[in-house]
């Protein structure tokens, strides 16, 4: 079945979703993007590649990963009935091994012999590392100050598997700043590095190729709902950062025009406070890290600072495929305050069993929010991305609870 | 093409062109610095548009970007910049350095437009490709305003034919990959690459990043039409922020010192 206005043919050959996308990056750089977007494009179909890809993602990263009926807090909201996609039970304990795998492949088979990264969270941090390790190839992860300090256990994880982690001290000494560095590494080191990035977003084939390794997630989804339940979900939940869990579930089903998609971004301290990550609630259009998308500024131009308790969600931008999905509102666009998201923390370790990332929480802070606007009748499916080990100090310390 | 850089390539001599942040440290500091660089005979001046997020600038650049933002620089401000510097001098190009979200931001059209009522020569933005530049490249060429594209390392042939179409102005060559500020350039690599880039373009080649001093003008400019100096400068202005005085008359020594080394 071809459908006439599908989304899920974008981006066109320039790598714009509408008018978003692109590619703004130094002219150093280009022939080398250009370079990985025809290899993607080459490897992108090719049996043996996905062959491959798919039997790391079996036996190593250990997909599918379970869909998982949350009765407990189905129960106590009262509302529709609640699956978590279980991702956080991935090798590494996140979404984000899924595109590491894909392209850490392409890397190799690009000859590629050096991998940077940046990350906020670590998690990205830690998958990349992972994959290095893997392959035998060095590993260079830029991390911001700040991030670093918040995401102690995730450093000493990168550093046990052999990454050599950079502090990043300029700017808001978190992932925007962590990014641009990676940036001016990649055009130092054009020729034998390769550059992984974390999220869907950066200059064209970033976002679509992060989004396609991420799709798996939706396609898994569809098979298990339909075993589960005889029928697709109704509504599908995701927490933003970059945006790349949120596209690895939903693409899946962005033609099936009855699923409803809320997508949750960082409010920090509410987006009245100014202080925030919410890119699409309180940003403009703009061009930053070589896509052209929702970026938070000054009048003036100027990239502001971002804030959230979550160091995955604490950028200033968002991938370009979002703000299209925003503009055709195709997706709808929400946002969970950092102490939401720590009530949703606890309310998940103590209805579940399951100690969810900061990211995820605030998914969930939402659909607590939401769930009874939804009969019971009906079903919804949460991104459960990311596992909450790396977070327990910043939890702990906002509880005042001495560790 | 605009008037004054065509004026500029068409004296024989070599070109020395300097870059430095437009409101580094300060609006009026920075306009006394380019007071002092014009003075001494430099034939092109780049003004870099303060950004955030200066992805393809080492930290000297960063650094001075950031001064600019916190005296509170805005893109108007170095416009303004522009308009007082075209008041002492009619002729010298000059070329906006910069990222941009900064044009977007303002509105490619109302950039335009600013530029050539200030009366600025051509555009220099680092994060812009052919690939993307068709708006920007339309509404500076109704105003004769070149739009400078960046040759590096890493172009090869079939690239340097996207680049070199609707090129105008001046050609940038990148010395090295990199950002600014860090490396060297091999001379003996840099001299075969321009050579390369001559027999398919008629348009002077200029070459900027990682030349730092005298020494390096002597030298590149045997073959090159012309070089930039840029973060040795800035750390000019770094190392004297609490002694304005001593900056500027550093800056001018220095500055005159370079004027020696170019090529007749
Ligand atoms: C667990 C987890 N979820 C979400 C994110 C945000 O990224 P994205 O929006 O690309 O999924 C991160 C980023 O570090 C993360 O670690």
């Amino acid at each position: 079945m071809t459908i006439k206005n599908s989304f899920k043919k974008l981006p066109d050959e320039k790598g714009y979703f509408g008018s978003f996308g692109g590619r703004y990056v130094s002219e150093t750089l280009m022939p080398l993007i250009l370079e990985v977007e025809k290899e993607y494009e080459k490897i992108k179909n090719d049996k043996i590649f996905k062959e491959e890809l798919n039997n790391y993602m079996e036996t190593y990263i250990g997909r599918p990963s379970p869909l998982f009926f949350a009765e407990r807090i189905t129960k106590d909201l009262g509302g529709p009935k609640i699956y978590f996609k279980r991702d956080e039970l991935n090798h590494t304990g996140a979404h984000k091994i899924n595109n590491c795998m894909g392209q850490i492949l392409l890397a190799k088979k690009m000859g590629k012999k050096r991998i940077i990264a940046e990350t906020g969270a670590g998690q990205h941090g830690v998958a990349t590392a992972t994959v290095c390790a893997l392959f035998g190839l060095p590993c260079i992860v830029y991390m911001g100050e700040k991030d670093i300090k918040r995401q102690s256990p995730n450093v000493f994880r990168m550093k046990l598997l052999g990454a050599e982690i950079r502090s990043v001290n300029t700017g808001s000494k978190s992932l925007k700043d962590a990014m641009n560095e990676a940036l001016r590494d990649w055009v130092t080191n054009v020729i034998d590095t390769f550059y992984i990035i974390g999220t869907a977003a950066g200059p064209h084939p970033y976002p679509a190729m992060v989004r396609d390794f991420q799709s798996i997630i939706g396609e898994e989804v569809r098979e298990q709902i339909l075993k589960a339940e005889k029928k697709l979900p109704d509504l599908l939940m995701a927490c933003i950062g970059g945006g790349s869990n949120a596209l690895g579930l939903f693409h899946e089903f962005l033609d099936d025009k009855q699923i409803e998609m809320i997508a949750v971004e960082a409010a920090g301290h509410g987006i009245e406070s100014g202080n925030h990550a919410a890119s699409l609630s309180g940003g403009k259009p703009g061009i930053l890290h070589g896509n052209k998308t929702y970026l938070l500024q000054s009048n003036d131009g100027q990239i502001d600072e971002a804030h959230s308790i979550s160091a995955g969600l604490d950028y200033p931008g968002i991938g370009p495929e979002h703000s299209y999905l925003f503009e055709q509102k195709r997706v709808r666009y929400m946002s969970a305050t950092d102490k939401e998201a720590i009530e949703a923390f606890q309310y998940c370790c103590n209805l579940e069993g399951i100690i969810p990332a900061l990211e995820p929480s605030h998914a969930l802070a939402v659909l607590k929010k939401i769930a009874k606007n939804y009969s019971k009748d009906k079903i919804v499916v949460m991104n459960m991305c990311g596992r909450g080990d790396k977070d327990i100090f910043t939890i702990a310390e906002e509880l005042n609870i001495k560790l | 093409m605009s008037y004054r850089i065509r004026k500029t390539f068409e004296k024989k001599e070599k070109k020395l062109v300097t870059f430095t942040t437009g409101g580094d440290p300060d609006l009026d500091t920075s306009l006394k610095i380019l007071n002092t660089i014009m003075n001494n005979g430099i034939d092109i001046i780049e003004i870099g548009m303060p950004f955030s997020d200066p992805m393809a600038d080492g930290p000297t650049i960063q650094e001075s970007s950031v001064r600019s933002i916190a005296s509170g620089t805005k893109i108007n401000d170095i416009l303004e910049i522009v308009n007082k510097v075209r008041k002492i001098n009619n002729e010298i190009p000059i070329i906006l350095m910069g990222y941009y979200n900064s044009i977007f931001n303002m509105g490619v059209k109302s950039f335009a437009s600013k530029c050539a009522d200030a009366g600025v020569d051509g555009l220099i933005i680092v994060d812009l490709q052919p690939e993307e530049d068709s708006e920007l490249y339309k509404e500076a060429k109704e105003k004769n305003i070149d739009l400078i594209r960046l040759i590096t390392p890493t172009t090869d042939e079939e690239r340097l034919k996207t680049i070199l179409h609707n090129a105008s102005g001046f050609l940038y060559y990148v010395t090295v990959t990199g950002i600014t500020g860090q490396n060297s350039a091999n001379v003996e690599h840099l001299k075969k690459s321009i050579m390369t880039i001559r027999s398919s373009t008629e348009l002077p080649i200029v070459a900027g990043f990682g030349i730092k001093n005298r020494r390096d003008v002597e030298q590149i400019s045997i073959f090159a039409d012309g070089v930039v100096v840029g973060s040795s400068i800035v750390n000019i202005i770094k190392n004297n922020l609490n002694n304005k005085n001593k900056m500027i008359t550093e800056i001018d020594k220095f500055t005159k010192d370079l004027k020696k080394g170019v090529k007749e």
